[in-house]
Parts: C-alpha cells; structure tokens; sequence
C-alpha cells in the first residue's frame, strides 16, 4: 500500500493581478517533492509572475492553492517566505555589504551557525571573494552568491529565476550538479528559463507558459 | 425599515439644512460685538467639526478595522476613501469661511494662528491621502497603505485639539462653555448652533452615501472589465 | 523583535559608514540649505538668532527627507528585496532597527547643523545646548515617523515625490514643538512642556510602528 506524496504546489485557477491586469491568467500546478520543473515562455508569459506568486511575493487575486502548506488566500504569507528560497536574475543583496556581511546578515536572520557560510562559499566557489563587496562582484559571482544564500536557508523549495543567464559552460555544469544535490535531498526546484534546459545530468518536467497559464508540458 | 429611513435621510437633511439657513440669516438676531458678520457661527463651527472630527474620525475608524483581519474587508477601505475625499470638501470650507470671517475680524484673510494653521495642515493631510491612493494601482496595496496613512494622519487631529492651549493664538477660544462647562450662549443661539451641527453632520453622511455608491459602481464597472482583461491575457498564449 | 533591531540596525549603520552617502552628500547639502537660509534673509537679518531655531529645524526637515529616501532605497532593489523577504524577519523589529538607525544619522546630522546655526546664523551656543534634550527627542520621532512614511511610500508611482507630500504636513506638528521647545531655550522659557509632548509623540509613532509596520512590508 502506498502513501498518497502530498503535493508541495497545488493551484487551482491561479490569478495574479497587478493594477488590473492579469499577470497570471488562470494557472492550474502540482508539484511534488525531489521535482525539478522548468519553467519556459516568451517575455511577458508570466514566469516570473508564477515564482513570485509561489514564493509569497505576489498575493494571489482569484482561485486558490497551497505551497509548502500555506494557503495562498487566507494563509500567513510571511512563513510562506520562510519556506522558500528565492533567487532572482536582479541580484539578491546589498551591493555596499560584502559577501560575508551579506551572509552572516542573513545567517543571523534565520539563526544559522556561522561556519555554514564558510561552507556554503565553498561549495559554490566563491571563498576568495569572501571580504568583496556585492557590488563589485560579476553576474555569475552574485548568482554563486545567490546560491550560497540558498545553501545556508536549505529551503523546501527553490525558485530559480533565469538562473542559467550569464553562465559559462562551466558554471552550467556545477551548477546541475548542484541541483542534482538539492532534488537528492527532497526540495522541489522550480526554475524560469527562456528555452527548455539542454542539459543532460537534469530530467526536468517542462512547462510552458502563455498568456499567464500554462499551455503545454513535457 | 432601513429602506425607509435611507429614503428618508435626503429630505430629513435637507430640512435640518433650511432649518439652520432660515434661524441663522433671519430669525437669530445679530451679534451685539459682531453684528450680521457672528451669523457665521452656524455656519464655520459647524463645518469645521464635521472637516476634523466627523470626516476624519470616519476615515480613521473605517480603516483602523480595516487593518484588524476579523473586520477587514472592501466595505471598509471604501468608506475610508469616500469620508476622505468629502473631508477634503469640508475642511476647504472651513478654511474659506474662517477666512471670511477672519477678514473683518482680524483685518487679513490669513494668519498664521494654530487652529487655522492645523487645519490647512490637515487638508494637505487629506489630499496625501488621495494621492496616495493614486500612486498604487494594485487594489490590496492601496487599500493597506491608505488605512496606516489614515491611522498616522488621526494622531494629528488631538493635536489640533489641542492647538489652542498649547500656543499663543488669535483664534476665538471657547465659544460655547466656560471652563467650567457653563452655557455662553443662551436661547435662540444656543439651538440654532446645535441644529446647524447636527445638519451638517447628516450632510456630511448623505454626502458619503452617495459618494459610496458611486464608488461601488465604479468598482462593478472595473469587475467587469477585469473579465473581458482575462479573455484578452489568455488570447495571448494561444497566438 | 530586539534580535532583529540590533541586526538591521548595524546592517543600516554598517551601509551607510561604507558608502558614506550622509558624509559627502546629506551634510554638504545641509550646510548649503543653511547658507541659503541666510542669504534669503538678507545680510540685516542673516544674523538674527530669533530665526535660528525655525531654520535649523526647515534644514533638518529638509535633510530628513534625503535621508528616509536613502533609507528606503538600500531595500528597494527588486531582488534584495524579495530574498530578504524570504528571510521572514520580524517587521516590528525591522521598523525599530531601520528607526534607530535612522536616528543615528540624524543625531550625527543634527549635531553638524545645529553647529551651523550657531556659526552662521549667530544662534546662541548657550540656548543650543539648552535645547539639545529636545533636539534629540524631536529628531527620535522624525526618525520614528519618517521610517513609517518611508515604508508607505516606498515602491509605489513617484515614490520620491510622494513622500514629501505625505510626511513634510504630518511632520509639522513635530516641528512646531520642536522649534518652539529650541526658542525657549534660547529665552530660558520652560522647555520641559515641549520635551514632554514630543515625548508623548515619539512614543505613539513607536507604538504604531510597532503594531503597523507589518503592514506595510505585507504590501
């Protein structure tokens, strides 16, 4: 006898509204836990919108759902946010702190041992980069950065915006690998990508979004 | 029951209203210091009650329940809104008629007094509201944003309350009672000016009924183009 | 609530000593405001100490605003802002941390400028340090007040210029007392009825933020 896996995302009809308009049109999602769904469109399709809606950013308008639990409509948003880790293609942090600033803020924040962050900036190669402030650091070091934040909160849920932008060939491919550790340890990995992932080490659900719902998967 | 009295408050108001004009410019007999220009004292303490307590104390309340979750809920940010905007109207006729009274009285239109200078504070208050309301298009954001405003702007009303004791003013002090709560005004006065408070007060929420009707309509009409919004968004996907 | 103020507090204080945006930007601009002040007098009556209170405090004001923007801004970055919301941070304790911080700044500036009303606009150095109670308390409560206005008026349309037009009318109060309390001083009239009210109004601000402040990060 099995037990039924209880979705770590299920929306029904999922509206986003934002002065009117309707970023998300209508999105109907489940997603299980160790899944790694991809999420593609054109511009303006409303994968962002989707990330932010699922990470507590954006209040849903109309229709319902539940991610990591909390009710979209009538639940705690601000626990939602504890839950789930964000990074975004805009830069995660204050550009006049440095790394280490930036990471002992938000290890204090969530009451993490301070040895993580050493062992987070390990694990995404940014060591020596330690005492730079945020500022100076290139796209795909604040992203490295983005991901070590990541490491030290081991959210329930990633939510990956564009993540592959600006990368090279190599830190595509530590970066897989990365993944492939986050699903082994049962988060659900949720990432927007303009294309689907050419990428041989990840198996990803595709889905497709248009007009704010999703028009095909894979 | 409650049809009938909604039906009934417009005429109701708009006695209490000819009530107060008719005692006011005819039958009260003028002022013996300030002649005809006293008959204004129907008219501007009235109206300035309704601009900083009634109106204001409104908006206040609405949105303080609206911030509390157990009665937050669309009626209470439209209430909000609606006793703001006609508590605009109202504090601008409490500074014209000051103004106009002010003007043979204290030989200028405008002196930098406390109670007047509150009160101008207080419109420039009033309209930050609405331009707050304006700067946000996202329903929820707005709504949330303009009840803390409210709330911030209501700290300033025991202030101007206060205005008149804590600095040194032209404005006319107690009009009504004495320190000791004792009458200044007797008879005829006396009944005219409550009359004339409590017209302006009932004009103050007929203004706002309406003013709340309008705003429901404008919100069914923004509802129904929310609808046709979603056809169009969901078109974009299949093209 | 306390943890989280003392971590954004010397986060805050910690942004601004890095990038010195109050040293070579806040306080130049103040002095200039000051010198202004005088030159729009007249040289008859740039010297007059009766306006120094009045000026100090429309400089201060004035700076306040530049420096709630500052505040405001260092969070307003799209994506600090969603991944610090993913660190839940308990907002009361955000408001208070920001508040403090903010404080520090104004203290620092205010200390700067009262300096400059003594020197330029000939205010009695006496009378201004009679009044430095409640030049503290006034600036505490514009720090606590503009935090609060920072935050409603922060990522909405013409945020830069929303924010004047709500805070500078409901600061006025403030400042009133404010200058009233710095004139007495300088006429060695009672300056503890004014100390108190501000006092009384630090103290509401601080609540209302308290309870409100989550509010607004919700929005």
């Amino acid at each position: 006898m099995t037990n039924a896996v209880t979705p770590t995302v299920d929306l029904h009809n999922a509206v986003v509204l934002s002065g009117g308009f309707p970023l998300l049109s209508g999105v109907d999602l489940q997603l299980l836990p160790s899944s790694l769904t991809v999420i593609t469109g054109a511009n303006g399709a409303g994968k962002t919108s989707l990330l932010r809606l699922l990470a507590g950013l954006v209040p849903l308008s109309e229709g319902s759902g539940t991610v990591a639990g909390v009710d979209l409509a009538n639940g705690d948003l601000r626990e939602l946010r504890r839950r789930v880790g964000w990074l975004g293609h805009e830069g995660s942090f204050y550009d006049d702190l440095t790394v280490r600033e930036n990471l002992t803020f938000a290890a204090k924040a969530l009451e993490r041992p301070l040895i993580e962050i050493e062992r987070a900036l390990q694990r995404v190669g940014l060591s020596n980069r330690i005492d730079t402030t945020t500022k100076k650091l290139s796209a795909g070091q604040r992203r490295r950065l983005g991901l070590s934040w990541l490491l030290i909160r081991r959210p329930e849920i990633w939510l990956l915006d564009e993540p592959y932008a600006s990368l090279d060939d190599e830190a595509r491919t530590f970066f897989d690998a990365l993944i492939t550790d986050v699903l082994r340890s049962g988060a659900t990995v949720v990432i927007s990508a303009h294309d689907k992932l050419k990428s041989e080490a990840l198996q990803p659900r595709t889905i497709v979004l248009g007009g704010g719902r999703i028009v095909s998967e894979s | 029951m409650k049809q009938l009295s909604q039906r009934l408050f417009g005429p109701l108001t708009l006695i209490a209203m000819g009530a107060t004009l008719v005692l006011g410019l005819w039958v009260v007999p003028p002022d013996q210091v300030q002649g005809e220009l006293a008959r204004l004292v129907y008219v501007h303490p009235s109206v300035a009650w309704v601009a900083l307590y009634v109106s204001f104390g409104t908006a206040a309340i609405a949105s303080a329940l609206y911030l509390w979750k157990r009665t937050r809920s669309e009626v209470m940010d439209r209430v909000a809104n609606c006793a703001m905007e006609v508590s605009v109207v109202f504090i601008a006729l409490t500074l014209i008629t000051g103004s106009i009274w002010g003007r043979p009285a204290w030989g200028v239109w405008w002196v930098w007094d406390a109670r007047l200078t509150s009160s101008a504070i207080l419109g420039v208050l009033a309209l930050g509201y609405l331009a707050l309301r304006r700067a946000n298009d996202d329903v929820q954001l707005r709504a949330r944003r303009s009840a803390v405003f409210a709330v911030l702007v209501a700290i300033n009303v025991p202030i101007i309350h206060f205005s008149v004791q804590w600095w040194k003013t032209l404005h006319q002090g107690a009009t009504v009672f004495n320190s000791n709560r004792h009458l200044l005004i007797h008879g005829m006065q006396a009944w005219t000016l409550l009359i004339s408070f409590i017209a302006f007060t009932m004009l103050f929420f007929w203004l706002l009924r309406y003013r709340y009707r309008l705003e429901v309509q404008r919100e069914n009409l923004a509802g129904a183009s929310l609808e046709e919004a979603l056809a169009s968004r969901r078109r974009e996907g299949t093209q | 609530m306390i943890r989280t103020a003392l971590l954004v507090f010397k986060k805050d204080l910690r942004i601004e000593m890095r990038s010195r945006v109050l040293l070579w930007q806040v306080l130049p601009f103040g002095v200039m405001a000051l010198l202004l002040c005088g030159i729009a007098l007249g040289p008859s009556r740039a010297g007059n100490s009766s306006a120094g209170p009045g000026l100090f405090y429309l400089v201060t004001l004035l700076v306040a605003l530049l420096m709630i923007n500052r505040s405001q801004s260092v969070e307003k970055t799209p994506g600090t802002k969603a991944s610090v919301a993913t660190l839940g941070l308990d907002p009361a304790g955000v408001f208070l941390g920001k508040s403090l911080a903010l404080a520090i700044e104004l203290w620092a500036t205010g200390i700067i400028l009262l300096g400059g009303s003594v020197v330029i606009l000939h205010t009695s150095l006496h009378g201004a340090i009679l009044a430095l109670p409640s030049v503290v308390v006034t600036l505490a409560a514009l720090a606590v007040a503009g935090t609060l206005y920072g935050a409603l008026t922060s990522g909405g349309d013409g945020a830069a210029t929303l924010l004047p037009v709500l805070a500078l009318p409901a600061f006025a109060p403030l400042l009133i007392a404010g200058e009233r309390s710095f004139s007495a001083a300088l006429n060695h009239g009672g300056i503890w009825r004014w100390w108190l009210i501000l006092s009384v109004a630090l103290s509401v601000y601080t609540a209302i933020g308290i309870l409100l402040y989550g509010v607004l990060e919700e929005s």
